[in-house]
């Protein structure tokens, strides 16, 4: 009670800045969703499907998240990257389903008073999410398919990417 | 004790729609353990994490009636 800012973390949160849609990314939504008044910076990453993997071409990715823990993990790496940087807002939205090369898989905004921890911060949230968010995806290829990293005998797991 | 589990990703193919195991003693290790004794490509995975009510959980975890189990294999996400 009476404490409504206790630590730099943001402690609102929407629907809008973590989503796991099956639906197309509203890229200007989720920049609107991090965007702040008081912010000179909105920094965005946008990753895209790929259309070729290990020199193959890759037809289609299916991805598939558990989406309660995807959406409790994505909340820990924001409150690890909000008092790591002053935040103004975020929003963070991942796609699953079946996605086709140059098709929008994820996107992180984050918005900031100054560009230099814009950078920084959308760096960490993707990374981190690359890391410990349980989202997994499985290349198609003409040829056969595979879910990415799940062998170390794989040239995905090798990537590191 | 009988787990109920949620595999996610190749784990779910690998089990073949399988989401019941009885085990030994109700442990996260003992889960990892039989899942690999009962499922020999799971020993070929990059990594197993076992989640238990949405949290990534030690081996020394003890799971109760109840709990949301989760497999979670290498994660690829982005």
């Amino acid at each position: 009670m009476g404490t409504l800012i206790e630590s730099s973390t943001i402690t609102q949160i929407t629907s809008d800045m973590i989503k796991i849609t099956e639906k197309p990314i509203d890229i200007p939504k989720v920049i609107e969703t991090a965007s702040s008044l008081g912010a000179g910076a909105v920094n965005v990453f946008i990753g895209t499907v790929r259309n070729t993997a290990h020199n193959k071409n890759v037809v289609w990715l299916e991805y598939e998240a558990y989406e309660g823990m995807a959406v409790s993990e994505t909340r820990k790496i924001i409150d690890d990257a909000a008092h790591r940087w002053p935040l103004l807002g975020w929003a963070v939205s991942h796609r699953v389903g079946t996605l086709k090369p140059g098709e929008v898989a994820v996107v992180v905004a984050v918005s900031t008073k100054h560009r230099k921890e814009s950078f920084e911060a959308c760096q960490f949230i993707i990374d981190k999410l690359k890391e410990n968010v349980p989202i997994f995806k499985k290349e198609v290829f003409e040829d056969g398919e595979e879910w990415v990293g799940a062998s170390p005998k794989s040239p995905a797991s090798a990537q590191l990417n | 004790m009988r787990v109920r589990f949620t595999p996610y990703g190749i784990t779910r193919e690998i089990t073949g729609g399988v989401t019941e195991i009885e085990l030994q003693d109700n442990s996260v290790g003992k889960l990892r353990q039989t899942l690999s004794e009962t499922y020999p490509a799971m020993r070929a995975l990059s990594s197993l994490m076992i989640a238990v009510n949405q949290e990534y959980a030690p081996d020394d975890k003890v799971i109760q009636p109840g709990d949301d189990v989760a497999l979670i294999p290498p994660v690829s996400g982005g």
